[in-house]
């Protein structure tokens, strides 16, 4: 009997990937995210912008995959974390 | 968590030798080409039948760096290349992406009559509302009242209105997005490329460098920030009354969508009439 067990809702997570070198630094992806999960880095690329690096609370991506569409240079891409079933 | 990643999963489709790409930073037209190919990877065409033509301009690279058979063609005569490859070999997906200058000014004629005969392919237009590559000069589409350098106080002609040209000419399926419409703009390349017949969509771009510089908008995240703050979807209105005045709202969305026969197949309904 499976009725009765009530599976909490957990919201799905990503793992954000990004080919630094590419960046050109508009910052699409930075305002764009609507969980806010990225921030412009300190650090310069091989070509001198600044690419966007994960702000502090790094579970925060939900994997919509926005910045991946939204971006010119093909330089981020998420994959979707399988959550693990406790 | 890794950060670092060498290889992006749409980099079979690119040629990724040519990337990075020669536009400016914050150009909208990266984001059309990422758009289109997130599309095509999530329809069914056959990567061997499928050909994109462009004509010349900044849109006009991007058939340059997609790794499918590509043609460059002459400017403004995208459409007339690309119909010929339609009518000589009617199984091939035909797809013109090109600028607004080139579409609509230079091969206007050529688009009139290509929707008016319903041939089947999709024609992507990326609309920056000027002549990005040759200096930002005054286009077809130049809202009034805004800078270009041909126009330094302002722009006193009547600007075109595509989807209304593209709807009154007889295409079948007609829509508008902004580049800040990413997955909007993916769903509708993607319905337009499984149309049959002449589909047509509208991408409002960025251009910081030769327009957005002159018109109050300096970087490309600051034209985005106006498309967010202006645009309103408007599903199925007339096209007639989604004019693009400067300041003004930014009407998007999907605006026609109809059947009609193609010409490929009023040509075999002809052949089939004759040879018994």
């Amino acid at each position: 009997m499976k009725y009765w067990v009530k599976k909490e809702l957990k919201p799905p997570h990503g793992k954000v990937y990004i080919i630094e070198d590419r960046c050109k630094g508009c910052g699409f992806c930075i305002e764009f995210c609507p969980q806010q999960v990225l921030q412009e880095s300190e650090e310069f690329n091989s070509r001198g912008y600044h690419p966007p690096k994960l702000v502090e609370n790094d579970k925060k991506c939900i994997g919509c995959s926005f910045c991946s569409l939204v971006c010119p240079e093909f330089a981020i891409y998420i994959e979707k974390e399988e959550e693990n079933e406790d | 968590m890794e950060i670092e990643g060498e290889h992006h999963p749409l980099d079979e489709y690119l040629r990724a030798d040519r990337i990075p790409h020669i536009w400016c930073p914050g150009c909208g037209l990266g984001t059309v080409l990422n758009g289109f190919l997130h599309a095509l990877e999530e329809t069914d065409i056959d990567l061997k039948n499928l050909a994109i033509v462009s004509g010349i301009g900044c849109t006009g690279r991007i058939a340059g760096y997609i790794n499918v058979d590509s043609y460059h063609t002459t400017h403004g005569r995208a459409i007339p290349f690309a119909t010929g490859l339609k009518l000589a070999n009617p199984k091939l997906k035909v797809v013109v992406i090109s600028g607004d200058g080139d579409l609509f000014a230079i091969g206007g004629n050529h688009f009139i009559h290509a929707a008016r005969r319903n041939i089947d392919m999709t024609v992507i237009c990326v609309n920056n509302y000027n002549y990005g590559m040759t200096g930002g000069q005054l286009g077809p589409t130049t809202p009034l009242e805004s800078k270009t350098t041909t126009t330094p106080y302002g722009n006193i002609e009547h600007p075109f209105n595509l989807c209304h040209v593209a709807h009154a000419s007889g295409a079948v399926y007609v829509a508008r997005w902004t580049a800040l419409h990413a997955r909007r703009m993916k769903d509708s390349i993607k319905e337009a490329l499984n149309k049959k017949g002449f589909s047509f969509v509208e991408i409002i771009a960025s251009c910081p460098t030769t327009y957005g510089r002159r018109n109050k908008m300096p970087t490309g995240l600051d034209t985005m920030k106006y498309y967010k703050e202006k645009s309103v979807i408007k599903h199925g209105i007339e096209p007639e009354k989604a004019d693009i005045e400067i300041g003004g709202e930014i009407i998007v969305g999907k605006f026609v969508d109809i059947e009609k026969p193609t010409f490929n197949e009023e040509v075999e309904k002809l052949i089939r009439r004759f040879h018994k």
